[in-house]
Formats: structure tokens, C-alpha cells, sequence
């Protein structure tokens, strides 16, 4: 049997409030991550709102539909981003959504990693039949990433997003159960 | 005549040729509703979720709750559309998911029983919520997602400039085949531009 949670450079692990939150106020001042992993205006919280946040999350349990990791190194256990997957069981399609919030990290293939995992979960484990996500024009890293994840373009809505008075499109992707197997 | 700021906001909102944008009834409608809900046809039209029949008791609690959600969210605005010659209930339309930051929403509309289909409702229908979007919420773009089976809303996308932007591939699953989500997008300048043409 194939090994889920544990890639060549991460491994997929669940979400501590402790950890996640630390995690989490460390990461949070930088807004470049913000934008990129979010369409929202950047924001921030005070801590006790981030921790109560995790906490509330770890209390109430896992939601049906909704898998949440914590991305770590697979070395130290590092907690180094987030992955959350949203599926909806009727049509077996899914939305993944990535971060990886130590810089440390950009550009290295963690993420990449992480996706592999995910599909992987995704295809053998939830036996879904497709994984969508959605990410900016303005972050051709993450375009990099997905397409040696395997996704592919399916599109751009135009326009979207503004960040600093310009407008953006959003690109969306995805990937088939078929096409991964392959 | 070159028009007034007077003449400008005089121009109706909620008002088409033979149709009208209203409120919800919270006595009448669930029970017409609870009737469309029961035409699986027009729910795999309108919803992504599984058709199923709702009762007008269980239809009116979700209105209620609708209206909360409005108050609370501000990013969501309900209408009924209504025959004008007998204030009938017609059909739903609904901008959704607004983003204020980025000036986008979704759009959604559906005309309801059999008999009002295929009449140009929608097409009034949806004149009036891109106005209301447009020039009254000043969104930068709308959104609309269409099953691929839905050629009515389709053709009724393009016909008002709509742009097809993503192809969700083999996105949902009816009849036990798989079928591609479509996405389609209008941006504020394109209509400004139909509507003066």
C-alpha cells in the first residue's frame, strides 16, 4: 500500500491549534502571502483570535467534506504551510487550497510535494473523480507548481481580482481522476 | 434631449416589459415553490445540488433564514420576479457571493413552472439584474455557472455578450454520465457598451 501522508521532502499531518497557530502569527505579517493565497484584502488578527480560531476548529472535529493538513518537512516536522481540501461527494469534484508560509520554502518543490500527496489522497483514498483550484495571475510560481502536479489550465475568469489599482484575471485548473492514474 | 441627473435615477429598477423584480412572500411563494421543487427538470436547471422535492413549510423556514443571511453577509441579494399583469410568481434570480474588494458576484436565475418558460422571461429577468448589478451595486464584473446541458441559459448568456471563460472539465455527474461546468463571465464595460449600441 502506498504511504498517504509522506512525500520525498513534506509530509501531510493534521492541525494543531498549538502548532497551527504559532504558525500562523508568524506568517500573518506577510501580506505578500496574503495575496497570494487569498483573494480577500489583506488582514490581520490579534493571536488570541488566530489560537481561538484553531481551537474552535480542533473542538468542533472534522467536518464532512472538509480535509485540512498541516504541511511539515519530512525531516524536523517542520510546520511550514496548510492544505485544505473541500469536496463535494455528489460529483466527486473537489477544491484544493495551498500555502506555504515559510519563505524558506518557496521555490523548492515542498509544494509541489504537498500537491502530489494530495492527489493521491484525493484519487485513492476520497476516490474522487476530479481536483479543481484556483489561483492568481499575478503567481506564476504556483502556475509552475500545479502543472508539474499535473493540473491543467481550464480557463481564466477575467479581471477579478485588483491589487494596487490594477486588475488581475484568476486562472482555474484541473486535473481527472483518469489523467493522474496515467 | 440630453437626460437629467433626475431623468437618470428616474429610470426603474425592478421593472421590465412584462415582469417585475420583487420581495419574497413568505405566505404565497413556498407554496408555488414547493411546486417547482417537484419538477426535477427545472431543479437540475437551476441547482448543482441533488433534486429534491421540499416541502412549503421547510421552503418558507429557508426563506427566513435567506433574510437573515442578507442582513448579516451584505454580499447577497434575493429576488422573486413576478408576472405584472397578475403579480404571480414567475420564477428566482439571486446575485450572490458578491466580493466588494474585487467588485465581482454570481448571477442566478430561473423561471420556475413550464408554462412561463420560453417566453422571454429570463431575458427580461436578466436585463434587469445586470442593470441592478451594473449601475445600481457598480460591480466591475458578473459571473453566471452553467451545466453543459443547459443550452437555454446558455444561449441566453452569449445573447447578453456573456463570455465563456472556464470549462470546468467532467465537473458534475446526472444520468450517470459526467458533464463539464461552464463559466461564464460579463465585465461592466462590455454591457455599458451593449446597452449604448
Amino acid at each position: 500500500m502506498r504511504d498517504l501522508f509522506r512525500g520525498d521532502l513534506v509530509c501531510l499531518a493534521s492541525e494543531e491549534p498549538e502548532t497551527s497557530s504559532k504558525a500562523e502569527i508568524l506568517w500573518q505579517p506577510d501580506s505578500e502571502f496574503l495575496r497570494l493565497s487569498d483573494n480577500e484584502a489583506a488582514s490581520i488578527l490579534s493571536e488570541k483570535k488566530i489560537r481561538e480560531f484553531f481551537e474552535k476548529r480542533a473542538e468542533n472535529g472534522p467536518k464532512p467534506g472538509s480535509y485540512l493538513f498541516s504541511i511539515r518537512t519530512l525531516k524536523e516536522g517542520k510546520p511550514i504551510g496548510f492544505l485544505g481540501l473541500r469536496v463535494n461527494l455528489i460529483h466527486r469534484d473537489s477544491l484544493v487550497g495551498i500555502g506555504i508560509g515559510d519563505r524558506d520554502f518557496w521555490g523548492k518543490g515542498y509544494s509541489t510535494d504537498a500537491m502530489k500527496l494530495c492527489l493521491g489522497y484525493a484519487f485513492t483514498e476520497l476516490n474522487l473523480h476530479r481536483v479543481s483550484l484556483g489561483l492568481h495571475e499575478y503567481n506564476p510560481r504556483a502556475l509552475r507548481s500545479y502543472e508539474k502536479a499535473g493540473f491543467r489550465l481550464e480557463g481564466r475568469t477575467r479581471k477579478d481580482l485588483t491589487r494596487e489599482g490594477t486588475r488581475f484575471d484568476s486562472f482555474w485548473m484541473g486535473i481527472l481522476r483518469e489523467e493522474w492514474l496515467q | 434631449m440630453e437626460k437629467t441627473m433626475f431623468d437618470i435615477i428616474a429610470t426603474p429598477l425592478f421593472e421590465g416589459q412584462d415582469i417585475r423584480l420583487g420581495p419574497m412572500d413568505h405566505e404565497k411563494d413556498p407554496v408555488v415553490e414547493s411546486k417547482w421543487t417537484h419538477d426535477a427538470h427545472f431543479m437540475r436547471m437551476f441547482e448543482l445540488e441533488p433534486a429534491r422535492p421540499l416541502s412549503a413549510a421547510i421552503l418558507k423556514k429557508q426563506y427566513e433564514k435567506l433574510e437573515k443571511q442578507v442582513e448579516e453577509e451584505k454580499s447577497l441579494y434575493p429576488f422573486t420576479t413576478r408576472a405584472r399583469e397578475d403579480d404571480r410568481l414567475i420564477g428566482k434570480a439571486l446575485i450572490q457571493w458578491i466580493e466588494w474588494t474585487n467588485g465581482n458576484a454570481f448571477l442566478r436565475l430561473g423561471i420556475g413552472s413550464g408554462e412561463d418558460r420560453r417566453k422571454g422571461y429570463g431575458s427580461q429577468v436578466l436585463r434587469l439584474l445586470l442593470r441592478f448589478a451594473f449601475a445600481e451595486l457598480n460591480l466591475y464584473r458578473v459571473t453566471a455557472n452553467v451545466q453543459e446541458y443547459n443550452d437555454g441559459a446558455i444561449a441566453l448568456l452569449k445573447k447578453f455578450g456573456f463570455v465563456e471563460e472556464v470549462r470546468r472539465r467532467q465537473g458534475l455527474e446526472r444520468d450517470g454520465r459526467r458533464w463539464d461546468l461552464l463559466v461564464f463571465g460579463l465585465l461592466n464595460d462590455e454591457w455599458r457598451n451593449q446597452a449604448q449600441a
